[in-house]
C-alpha cells in the first residue's frame, strides 16, 4: 500500500506554470526515485510535498491523512523529513550541535528555558551514533561551515535523519560529489533503505537505477514515465538521455 | 551577519566567573564611582540600560533579529509604571510587574505582526510599530502628558513585608537595580544556556531549516520578541523612578537606534556580556567625551564606524582576541601557571 501520495498536484509562481498535474505514490519500504531535466520542477515538487509551498490544486496524503498544506514544522511533526539541494546547515555550529537541535528529545524541550542540555548523554550519543551512521564519526567537534563539501552533504542528510523520519526526502544527494564519495553515499542510502522509506531525486542515473525500487521521471510539470528501472531502461524519454552510460 | 562565538558549550552552571565579576563590581559601583569621576546617578542609569540592553540582545544577538523600535516598549514600561502608580495601587512591586506585564502584552501583540516576518521587512515592521506608538504617546497626553511628559513619579519604598526601605536616594534606586540585574542576569543566562537559547541561535543561522527540524520559527519569534519587550518594560519602570516622570524622547527612533548601536558596538553578537560592555562604554563616552565636546555623538560614531569596519565583534570581540593572544603567549613560552590550570 502506497504510505504517501500526491494527487492531482498543480503549483505556479504566478503565471509560471510549475507542476501542472502530478500524480506520485510511494511504497513504504521502497526507494523511490525521481528524475527529469534541469528546471522540470523536481525539488518544487518536493517543496509542495514537505509544506515549504502549498499547492494550488491537489492532495498530499501521508499515512491515510491529508496533509496538504500544513507548515514545514507540522509536515516533519508526522515523520516526514527532507534534506536539501542547495544545503541547509547550521554553519556555525559543530557537526554534533547541527544534529543534536534536530533531535525529537531536543525539540520536545524546545521551550526549557532553564535546563541545560549538556550532561544529557542521551541526546549526545544519538546524534554521534547518527554522525557515525552518515560517515562523520570523529567530525563531531568540527564547525559546519568549515567542513569540506562531501562532509557538508553528508551532514545535511545527518540533520534530516535527526528528526526520526519514517518517510525521507532527498534532493540530488551526489551533487558536486566526486566518484569515491558518491560510492560512500550509495552504501549510505542502501543502509538507511532499510529502516526508512526513501524519495530521491538525483540526476546521476547510474547512482540512481542501482539504488532505486521505481523511479518517477518528471517533465513538463508532469510523471512522464514511471516504473521499476528495468522497464525504464526501455523509456525513450531515459534513453534519450545520458543513460546510455549505463548499460 | 558576523559568526556567532558565543560558548560553544552550553553549561548547567547557574553562575561563572565573568558574572561574579559582573556582580562584584556592580554591587560595589556606588563605593568607587564618585572617586574615577563620576556620579551615582550615572550608575543607575547604567545599570538600567544595562537590562533594556540584556533582552534587547536575546532579540537582536541570540535570535538574530533586529528591532528598530525596541525603545518604544522601554516608554512604554515607564507609562505603565506611572498609571499604576497613580491610579492602581502605589506599591512597588505591583507596579514593576505592572510595567513588565503591560509591555510583554503590548509586545505580545506587536510580534504577531512581525514573527512571520524576516530579514529587512522584519527591522521595517519594527520600525513602523516603534513609530506608531511614539505617535499615539505623543497625540494621547490626557494619559502621557505628551511632549511635557508624565510627572512626578514616586520612588516607592521596596517593601519586604516585615521591613522596607526607601530608594528616595540614588544609592537606594541603584541597589534595588542591582538587584534586579542580578536576577534578569541569572535568567537570561540559563535562557540562553537552555535548548530554546539553542533554538534561538539556531534560528538566526538558518530559519529555513529550523522549520524543516520541526520546530515553529514564528512561534520562536514571536515568544522572544514578547519576552524581551517585557524585560524593556522593567527597564522602563525603573527608568520612570529614576528620572521621576516618563517622557517621550526615550521612544524616539532615534533611541531605538542608539540601543542596536550600543548592543552591536559591545559585542552583542558574540558574548552574552557585549551588551553590558556597550552600555557602560555609552555612557561612559558620554560623560568623559561630553565634558570636552558638544560633538561627543559625532565622535561616538566615528567609534562605531572604526569598529565596524575594523572589529565587527565588538568590544566583546577586542577582549576576547586580547585573552585569546595572552594565553597563545604563555603557553608557548611554558608559563607554569596556565598550563597547571589547563587554561
Ligand atoms: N519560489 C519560486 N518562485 C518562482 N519560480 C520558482 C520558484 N521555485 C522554483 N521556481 C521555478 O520553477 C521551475 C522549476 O524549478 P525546480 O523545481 O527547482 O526544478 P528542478 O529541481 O527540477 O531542477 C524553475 O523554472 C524555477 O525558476
Ligand atoms: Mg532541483
Amino acid at each position: 500500500m502506497a504510505v504517501f501520495e500526491a494527487q492531482h498536484l498543480h503549483k505556479r509562481f504566478g503565471d509560471q506554470v510549475v507542476l501542472e498535474e502530478i500524480n506520485l505514490s510511494f511504497e513504504a519500504g521502497q526507494l523511490s526515485g525521481i528524475m527529469g531535466p534541469n528546471g522540470a520542477g523536481k525539488t518544487t515538487c518536493f517543496n509542495v510535498l514537505t509544506g515549504r509551498y502549498k499547492p494550488n490544486r491537489g492532495k498530499v496524503v501521508f499515512e491515510g491523512k491529508d496533509i496538504t498544506g500544513l507548515s514545514p514544522e507540522a509536515v516533519v511533526r508526522k515523520g516526514i523529513s527532507r534534506s536539501f539541494q542547495i544545503m541547509n546547515l547550521f554553519d556555525d555550529y559543530t557537526a554534533l550541535d547541527n544534529v543534536v537541535v534536530a533531535l525529537p528529545q531536543v525539540r520536545k524541550r524546545g521551550f526549557d528555558v532553564l535546563h541545560a542540555l549538556d550532561g544529557h548523554s542521551e541526546t549526545q550519543d544519538r546524534a554521534s551514533e547518527i554522525l557515525r551512521r552518515v560517515g562523520l564519526a570523529g567530525r563531531e567537534g568540527a564547525n559546519a561551515k568549515a567542513m569540506s563539501y562531501g562532509e557538508r552533504r553528508a551532514l545535511e542528510i545527518g540533520v534530516a535523519l535527526a528528526t526520526e523520519p519514517r518517510i525521507l526526502f532527498v534532493d540530488e544527494p551526489t551533487a558536486g560529489l566526486g566518484t569515491e564519495a558518491t560510492a560512500q553515499l550509495a552504501d549510505l542510502i542502501r543502509e538507511l533503505k532499510r529502516s526508512t522509506t526513501i524519495v530521491m531525486i538525483e540526476h546521476d542515473m547510474r547512482f540512481l537505477f542501482g539504488l532505486a525500487d521505481q523511479i518517477s521521471v518528471i517533465h513538463w510539470g508532469q510523471v512522464i514515465a514511471q516504473g521499476t528501472p528495468e522497464e525504464l531502461r526501455g523509456n525513450k524519454w531515459v534513453q534519450r538521455s545520458n543513460l546510455g552510460g549505463l548499460a | 551577519m558576523q559568526a556567532m562565538e558565543y560558548d560553544k558549550k552550553q553549561t548547567a552552571a547557574w553562575i561563572t566567573p565573568p558574572m561574579l565579576i559582573a556582580f562584584a563590581v556592580f554591587a560595589t559601583l556606588p563605593l568607587w564611582i564618585e572617586t574615577v569621576g563620576l556620579y551615582e546617578y550615572l550608575a543607575v542609569e547604567v545599570l538600567i540600560w544595562v537590562i533594556f540592553a540584556m533582552g534587547f540582545n536575546l532579540l537582536l544577538g541570540y535570535g538574530g533579529l533586529p528591532s528598530f523600535g525596541h525603545g518604544a516598549f522601554f516608554g512604554i514600561g515607564a507609562y505603565a509604571f506611572g498609571l499604576a502608580q497613580f491610579n492602581v495601587w502605589a506599591n512597588l512591586w505591583f507596579c514593576l510587574a505592572a510595567a513588565i506585564f503591560v509591555t510583554a502584552v503590548i509586545g505580545g501583540i506587536a510580534a504577531l505582526f512581525l514573527s512571520h516576518r524576516r530579514g529587512i521587512y522584519f527591522a521595517l515592521m519594527t520600525i513602523a510599530v516603534g513609530q506608531i506608538f511614539y505617535f499615539i504617546a505623543s497625540k494621547w497626553t490626557t494619559v502621557t502628558g505628551g511632549e511635557d511628559g508624565m510627572l512626578n513619579i514616586k520612588r516607592l519604598p521596596v517593601d519586604f513585608g516585615l521591613v522596607e526601605f526607601s530608594i528616595k536616594s540614588n544609592v537606594g534606586l541603584y541597589y534595588l537595580t542591582f538587584g534586579l540585574f542580578v536576577v534578569v542576569t541569572l535568567l537570561l543566562w540559563r535562557l540562553t544556556n537552555s535548548p530554546y537559547g539553542r533554538v534561538l541561535r539556531a534560528m538566526k543561522q538558518n530559519e529555513t531549516r529550523v522549520a524543516f527540524i520541526g520546530y515553529s520559527p514564528r512561534l520562536y519569534k514571536w515568544s522572544v520578541f514578547t519576552l524581551s519587550c517585557a524585560i524593556a518594560g522593567l527597564a522602563g519602570g525603573l527608568f520612570a523612578m529614576a528620572q521621576e516622570g516618563a517622557y517621550i524622547n526615550i521612544m524616539s527612533l532615534q533611541w531605538s537606534g542608539t540601543i542596536v548601536l550600543i548592543v552591536l558596538i559591545g559585542g552583542g553578537f558574540v558574548s552574552f556580556w557585549g551588551p553590558l560592555l556597550g552600555v557602560i562604554f555609552y555612557f561612559v563616552s558620554r560623560d568623559v567625551l561630553g565634558a570636552y565636546t558638544d560633538t561627543w555623538l559625532l565622535w561616538f560614531g566615528l567609534i562605531f564606524m572604526g569598529l565596524v569596519m575594523f572589529k565587527p565583534d565588538g568590544l566583546a570581540g577586542i577582549w576576547r582576541d586580547y585573552i585569546g593572544g595572552r594565553k597563545a603567549k604563555s603557553e608557548q613560552s611554558g608559563n607554569p601557571a596556565t598550563v597547571a590550570s589547563g587554561r
